[in-house]
């Protein structure tokens, strides 16, 4: 559904992506995991449109969105979120999700009324009157995912929408991004909660220091030295391996 | 709704003033502070609703001011004619400084700053032109008919203005109700979210300014039919430019009836201020200085902030 070939972009001398291919099957949860620094939500601004990159192509749907606005991309089919949640804090709940609803309704009572709907499937049905900015970091990241959702993507980008909650809202959140999966919607999402990559997603792609390192399920990803080095240092998946043969004997 | 019969209702009651009152001084203040409220929705419109904050609204009203001046003079085209003529001069100049600004991704200060300049070339052009008068500015032909946009008595001026005002109600209401309104305010609470979001900022915001400026224009064309005159420090000067913003930030940005409320507040302080002070120069505009001041600090949101606290406040 998404493909991005040989994808690279510096800042400076910082190569932030450096040649970078990846693939998002439709109808998966594709997660997208790595050291802080290591390029994720960069990688995700070349995706979405907002950075355009150095060297390299983004495809979607089969057809070349590289270097495509954002607001392009979107009506193509792919939203993404962002790791900072910046609702429009003067507007209520239900007239931030209605900016996404506006996006296939010109009428504003139809968006409102879809916006009710939306807020449902995220569990905001009850704040649909409040204003945005009283929100709590948790509800915070539903109405990032509802606004994003209201614009009824056939791809979403998540970046980070676990990341700050506590373990109760994180097994809260999750049934939600699996039922957005369910309804149709093919989910590529950035990650730091490991629980919930394990748990959620079929494939996932780790990139270190702008390139990609390994790619596979989860649970094969995380066993990968190379990614356990990326974590934990170098030297650390022998460390770890002739500790757990000690632990072992 | 209901901000909508507000509208209509306060509408209708001012079109009946002239019939109750008489006095010049009276329907003069009203006039004047309907023109104020006029700038003041204006500029609203980009600012209030679009977050992109302009301090050179002269631009458009002086342009709208002198596109239907000149066309008067130069070549005797009817008043009336000249002002659907100025609108759209004024929309054009703000196509051009919005295409400009908002394509390079001023925003801020920074929008500020080019949209003080652009008026700031305005009035140095006009100033300098044959064709606007040069620094002695033009003087539109009496005619006192309302045929030619001249009335009179001050009535049918207020006729006009009220229907001018009435417009840039209507389209701040449209702007609180529509798709459109609601991915203005969203580029204004934030850009990069409402662009994901599909909202083509800069379409929004280019379609923003030729809406405000063009209503800024039809401001500049209405004082030169009450005044007659124009000249390019009255045309181009900062004194519009802050009028225009001044009423929405006192009154409330974004909102409705924010212009209304801030033109008709210091529109009164103005007039308290002179009366009470009036013998000491100088020391009214003090005191002004001084209310604006607290009333910034004060009231963030401006007088309708106040009033919603106080709502919210009220089971």
């Amino acid at each position: 559904m998404l493909q991005a070939r040989h994808v690279s972009i510096s800042f400076g001398g910082l190569k932030a992506v450096d040649d970078a291919s990846l693939a998002v099957p439709a109808g998966s949860i594709t997660s997208l995991i790595g050291p802080n620094g290591a390029g994720k939500s960069t990688l995700f601004g070349i995706l979405s449109g907002f950075l355009e990159p150095d060297a390299g192509s983004v495809s979607f749907l089969g057809q070349e969105v590289t270097g495509l606005a954002p607001h392009r991309i979107c009506r193509l089919g792919m939203t993404r979120t962002f790791q900072l949640a910046q609702p429009f804090a003067g507007q209520t709940v239900r007239e931030n999700i209605a900016v996404g609803s506006h996006l296939h309704r010109a009428q504003r009572k139809a968006a409102l009324a879809h916006a009710e709907s939306i807020a449902l499937r995220v569990g905001l049905s009850g704040r649909l009157d409040r204003p945005a900015r009283d929100l709590t970091i948790a509800g915070r990241k539903r109405l990032e995912l509802a606004r994003a959702l209201a614009t009824e993507p056939k791809l979403l980008l998540l970046d980070e929408v676990l990341a700050g909650l506590n373990p109760q809202e994180v097994s809260e959140m999750s049934p939600v991004i699996r039922s957005i999966r369910d309804g149709g919607v093919t989910v590529l999402m950035i990650e730091h909660v490991m629980q919930a990559v394990m748990n959620l997603s079929e494939h996932t792609w780790v990139l270190n220091n702008g390139q990609l390192i390994a790619e596979g399920k989860p649970a094969d990803v995380t066993r990968d030295p190379r990614v356990i080095e990326a974590y934990l240092g170098r030297g650390a998946a022998e460390r770890l391996r002739t500790s757990g043969n000690e632990a072992h004997a | 709704m209901k901000t909508l019969y507000a509208i209509l209702v306060l509408c209708g009651a001012v079109a009946l003033l002239p019939a109750f009152v008489s006095s010049g001084v009276v329907l003069n203040l009203v006039i004047m502070t309907l023109y104020a409220t006029l700038l003041g929705q204006a500029w609203n419109i980009l600012a209030g609703f679009g977050g992109q904050y302009s301090f050179g609204h002269a631009a458009f009203f002086g342009t709208g001011a002198y596109a239907s001046a000149a066309l008067q003079v130069h070549f005797g085209v009817n008043a009336w004619l000249c002002l659907p003529f100025a609108i759209v001069c004024g929309a054009a100049v703000g196509a051009l400084v919005g295409a400009l600004s908002f394509r390079y991704g001023l925003r801020g200060s920074y929008f500020a700053l080019v949209t003080l300049a652009f008026a700031e070339v305005f009035r140095i052009l006009a100033n300098s032109v044959k064709f606007t008068g040069g620094g002695v500015g033009l003087l539109v032909p009496l005619k006192s008919s309302a045929l030619d946009f001249q009335f009179q008595g001050k009535a049918g001026f207020l006729y006009v203005i009220l229907a001018l005002t009435l417009a840039g109600f209507l389209l701040s209401w449209w702007l609180k109700h529509s798709r459109y309104g609601a991915w203005l305010t969203a580029v204004r609470d934030n850009e990069d979210s409402a662009a994901a979001l599909g909202v083509d900022a800069f379409r929004v915001k280019l379609q923003a300014i030729v809406i405000s400026a063009g209503l800024m224009a039809a401001g500049g064309a209405f004082y030169v039919q009450y005044f007659q005159y124009i000249d390019p420090h009255l045309a181009y000067g900062p004194a519009v430019s802050v009028e225009a913003l001044l009423g929405p930030i006192v009154g409330g940005l974004g909102t409705v009836f924010g212009p209304l409320l801030g033109a008709a507040a210091l529109k009164l302080l103005g007039e308290l201020t002179r009366n009470l002070m009036g013998d000491a120069p100088g020391v009214s505009l003090m005191i002004y200085g001084a209310v604006l001041i607290a009333m910034v600090t004060f009231l963030p949101r401006g007088i309708g902030g106040l009033f919603q606290r106080l709502a919210a406040k009220a089971p």
